[in-house]
């Protein structure tokens, strides 16, 4: 009968298919995991550069964000300001930002300040024309105190209200990082 | 000798006998259709070594006079089944009862047992028909099985269907596939059942876990889907079904091909595709929701009474494509994503499936051998492996971009052998062992830490079934499973993770390798089982019967609840086994009773499940990351209630119009902490007004109302969570379930005559008549959208 034949070649292909080797597992060390984001703020005109830093070496593990700030702002300056974003799991550690500016057209910084302690523009935009917020500038006024909220949005829609000067309101997609710094200015 | 693949069992009955010195015994009997129970004309009853031999009349009834020994042999044959040959003592029992195995079903014989040979006739068992599995052929197994009360689905989206059988899902629903125990991590709600819903010929479902024979773990209950049934008309056969729909402007295409011979040798095959685009709900599209579903099955073999084997081989692969708007970044997305009253991202209609995605492959293979035995039995010899592959694509950036977050692949080697002990009818027993070995290897490649880790997998079980007839009222099941389980695995957890849970403390000794900020460990967890049912039946007269039935089973815990460790986007949560987890132990109750008669039916089943050590997932409070805050869910066990009642009455208002009303009603309780259990599905009725008639071309239609009340008992578990943006607290409503809602279905079929034989069946359906807008609770993605609008299927069925 010729079944037969389709028979023993039926085990065959199934002999094949159930070939396997197992091993230990290999370590992954993820790439893009964000565990550093970075804020440096140079005072336009001269004077004490202020760092801004939340660092979560665990990624999505059980550890809290480590939060520094170098010092206090100065009253009534412009800063220039810039961000880094590391991955620091792995050595030597990988230097998000450069993704995240190769691809700006699909992210945005959005600085949310409360209590009006500082005032944000941005400084640098993406091949359609839109901010990114790698770059930026922020400008104090009087002594007062209150918190900097930085996030990274991946995916927004710039074209939505109020998104391009800053509003993360209707900005919608997915929060790839966020740190929130209390800041003094005096 | 085609014709003889019928499906048939032969009752012989021995209604009058006289025994005497001389030739003058008389016997006479009924020859019927084990199925139906109709009269089988024309089969012979032949005395071996004489000429006497009497034919089946118009009632099934024969009669051989002039016996002279009360110890002969018969020869039972029919043109379509197989003769069989028993030995007759008159005078040691009056009423016989002789079962001829048929051709036909000796095909499908292992699958068909539980529809046929009901085994599990003391258990709450519901069988789907071919029929009403086509109307489901452009959709999935578990949108055809919620035809039975007390079954519903867990879904996400509208692709993702998940059979949920009386509150329980997941790893406490068992599928069997073409007698394989499915191995398709079906562990995961967002993972279901890699089944072609065109492949199945009928579907039984069984309620609860007294099936043993499947495994002892179905907490919930078993899905056994049984192959197309050949019915060989001819030696060369096969049918095909086009459909398309308006909603997703889905179409697809399902086609089989059988070929028979004589001697017992077979062939045949099944292919189908399906696709579908973006569907709609009444008020937007639900942008990158689309999914393309490929899959063929082979199954070749030889059966002959005496000895047969079978060789089969399927394959499926799913596409399908996550609601863009469910995949998010943190609680804030969340928030966002639940305020906004429709999904974030609506974009023009695709047939495109991007990210979110799952790609889904499933193959089996598997091999059968039966040799029976003479007055003693069948044994059955079973292998099968399975590969199941699965990807899962997370939105990711820059070079990532179309790498799988999630790659897994889970290949099973099960072999199994039954006995059946048959030689008495009244009282049959099965033994059976199965061993299996299971490897799951999680790919490196995606860059990204492991759900689950890489394990190994080693099941042994044996069982034993016995079947007792006491009279013609009553008949009794009992049957008791010993269940082995070892997993090892090898996982990489989080050093900051592992100290977390306290993992440094209790199992310390399981570390093979300290990388700093990971460690490799190597957890090996047994597990001992011990499953027991038991079951009674009684049939109160010709209208009226009743089932009782009890069923101890125990469950090991599934790879998630003891290894899951990391972040879901499509929740926003991060997910957490316990390496400390033990299995969880049911004790069922439960009691059908049915009426059938010629005016109505009525159908009760009833249920109480006390469950020790219930295996839940349950939020543990909120962890602060880079990316936002996430609330934590760990898996935990406690002490759960579930009891339910079933309903399913039908009344004859005449030859064309019924009316049937299907209602379940399910209570389930954390008794431990005294609350509702999570997911339990709310108060469902449906009701059905149905017009046939046979006259215009078999014409059916029927409408159908289906009203889901509120769920109003449910574990409150929202939590505040702070927003830095805005520098304040709010609530995160994740608990609250949707409102009641009521939407309207219809259907209608007609055959339509082509050709002088053959006959187009046409069926023209409408879901959601009313194109109402509504969520349901039981779908995960309920925070973000509603569920799918107006929708017109068409459907054209050939048989040839």
């Amino acid at each position: 009968m010729r079944l037969k034949l389709i028979h023993v070649s039926f085990i065959a292909f199934a002999a094949v298919l159930s070939c396997n080797d197992s091993e230990d597992p290999i370590i992954i060390n993820e790439e893009e995991v964000i565990t550093t984001v970075t804020a440096t703020l140079t005072p336009v005109g001269g004077g004490t550069i202020i760092t801004l830093q939340s660092r979560d070496l665990d990624g999505d593990g059980p550890n809290v964000p480590v939060i520094t700030i170098s010092g206090n702002l100065a009253p009534n300056t412009t800063y220039s300001g810039a961000i880094e974003v590391l991955n620091e799991t792995v050595t030597p550690a990988e230097n998000i930002t450069e993704e995240v500016e190769e691809e700006g057209d699909e992210h945005q910084f959005f600085f949310t300040p409360t209590n009006n302690v500082v005032t944000v523009a941005y400084a640098d935009m993406d091949i359609n024309g839109d901010p990114i917020g790698i770059e930026f500038t922020l400008t104090t006024t009087n002594a007062s105190s209150g918190n900097l909220t930085v996030t990274l949005i991946h995916e927004p829609n710039k074209n939505a209200a109020g998104v391009s000067s800053g509003d993360i309101t209707n900005a919608g997609g997915e929060t790839d990082a966020e740190a929130t710094f209390a800041i003094g200015v005096q | 000798m085609s014709k003889k693949y019928y499906l048939t069992y032969v009752f012989v009955c021995f209604t009058y006998l006289l025994i005497g010195q001389n030739c003058n015994l008389k016997f006479t009997g009924t020859v019927k259709d084990f199925h139906d129970g109709t009269p089988i004309v024309g089969a012979t009853v032949k005395i071996e070594g004489l000429k006497t031999y009497a034919v089946t009349d118009s009632k099934g009834n024969f009669t051989i006079k002039n016996i002279c020994n009360s110890i002969f042999t018969v020869k039972v044959a029919h043109v379509s089944c197989e003769e069989r040959i028993i030995q007759i003592d008159l005078k040691k029992k009056s009423l016989y009862e002789i079962r001829l195995e048929h051709h036909i079903e000796e095909l499908n014989e292992v699958t068909l047992r539980s529809e046929v040979d009901k085994k599990t006739k003391t258990s709450q068992e519901t069988v789907l028909k071919g029929n009403i599995l086509a109307r489901y052929s452009a959709l999935s197994l578990g949108d055809a099985i919620k035809e039975i009360p007390g079954v519903s689905s867990i879904n996400t989206g509208n692709s993702i269907v998940k059979p949920v059988i009386n509150g329980l899902h997941s790893s406490r629903v068992l599928v069997m596939t073409n007698n394989v125990r499915l191995q398709d991590q079906e562990w995961g709600i967002e993972h279901a059942p890699n089944i072609d819903i065109n492949s199945a010929g009928s579907v039984s479902l069984i309620k609860g876990a007294n099936a043993l024979e499947y495994g002892g773990d179905a907490i919930g209950g078993v899905i056994v889907v049984n192959p197309t049934r050949i019915f060989a008309k001819d030696s060369l056969f096969g049918q095909t079904t086009v459909n398309a729909q308006t909603n997703g402007r889905g179409y697809g295409i399902n086609s089989s091909l059988t070929k028979t011979y004589d001697e017992g040798w077979y062939i045949s095959g099944q292919a189908s595709y399906k696709r579908s685009g973006d569907f709609n709900s009444p008020d937007y599209i639900l942008t990158n929701t689309g999914n393309e579903s490929t899959a063929f099955s082979l199954f070749t073999g030889r059966k002959k009474l005496e000895y047969g084997y079978e060789l089969y081989y399927s394959y499926l692969k799913n596409e399908i494509a996550i609601l863009r708007s469910s995949h998010i970044g943190n609680v804030e997305d969340l928030v966002d994503g639940i305020n906004s009253q429709q999904p974030i991202v609506i974009d023009p209609f695709s047939y495109d499936i991007n990210a979110p995605k799952q790609e889904v492959t499933h193959q089996i293979f598997k091999g059968t051998f039966y040799q029976r035995f003479k007055n003693f039995g069948k044994l059955d010899i079973q292998y099968d492996y399975q590969n199941n592959h699965r990807f899962e694509f997370d939105i990711r950036v820059g070079d990532d971009r179309n790498t799988p977050a999630i790659d897994l692949r889970l290949q099973s080697h099960t072999f199994k052998s039954t006995l059946k002990l048959d030689s008495n009818s009244e009282n049959t027993y099965k033994v059976g062992i199965m061993a299996g070995l299971q490897d799951n290897f999680a790919n490196p490649s995606t860059g990204v830490r492991r759900l689950i880790p890489d394990y190994e997998k080693f099941d042994f079980g044996f069982f034993t079934l016995g079947n007792f007839k006491i009279n013609d009222d009553f008949s009794l099941d009992a049957g008791i499973r010993y269940d082995f389980n070892r997993i090892d695995a090898k996982k990489f957890y989080q050093t900051s993770r592992w100290n977390e849970r306290g993992y440094d403390v209790d199992f310390a000794d399981i570390i093979i390798q300290d990388f700093g900020t990971q460690l490799l460990v190597n957890p090996v967890f047994d597990f001992h089982n011990i499953s027991i049912s038991a079951g009674i039946a009684y049939t109160m007269n010709d209208n009226s019967s009743l089932i009782l039935n009890y069923g101890l089973s125990n469950r090991a815990p599934n790879a998630s609840e003891l290894f899951s460790d990391g972040l879901h986007h499509s929740a926003a949560r991060i997910e957490l086994g316990d390496l400390r987890i033990q299995k969880e132990t049911s004790n069922r109750i439960s009691g059908t009773y049915s009426y059938k008669g010629e005016k109505a039916s009525i159908n009760i089943e009833g249920f109480f499940n006390h469950i020790q050590d219930f295996i839940y997932l349950e939020p543990s409070g909120v962890e602060t990351t880079i990316r936002g805050s996430f609330p934590v869910w760990e898996h935990k066990q406690i002490n759960a209630t579930l009891f339910g009642v079933d309903l399913n009455m039908s009344h004859y208002i005449n030859h064309q119009f019924t009316i049937q009303n299907k209602s379940s009603f399910i209570k389930g309780k954390d008794v431990s902490s005294n609350r509702a259990l999570i997911d339990i599905p709310a108060f469902k009725t449906v009701n059905i007004i149905r017009y046939k008639n046979e006259k215009w071309s078999n014409f059916n239609a029927e409408l159908q109302s289906e009203w889901v009340f509120r769920q109003n008992e449910f574990p409150n578990n929202n939590f505040e969570a702070y927003i830095p943006r805005t520098d304040s607290f709010v609530l995160v409503d994740i608990s609250t379930p949707p409102p009641a809602y009521h939407i309207l279905n219809f259907r209608s079929d007609f055959d339509l005559k082509i050709f002088k034989e053959n006959s187009v069946n046409v069926a023209f359906t409408v879901n959601n008549v009313l194109n109402t807008s509504y969520r349901e609770y039981l779908n995960r993605l309920r925070y973000f959208a509603d569920e799918l609008g107006r929708n017109f299927m068409i459907q054209l069925k050939f048989n040839y």
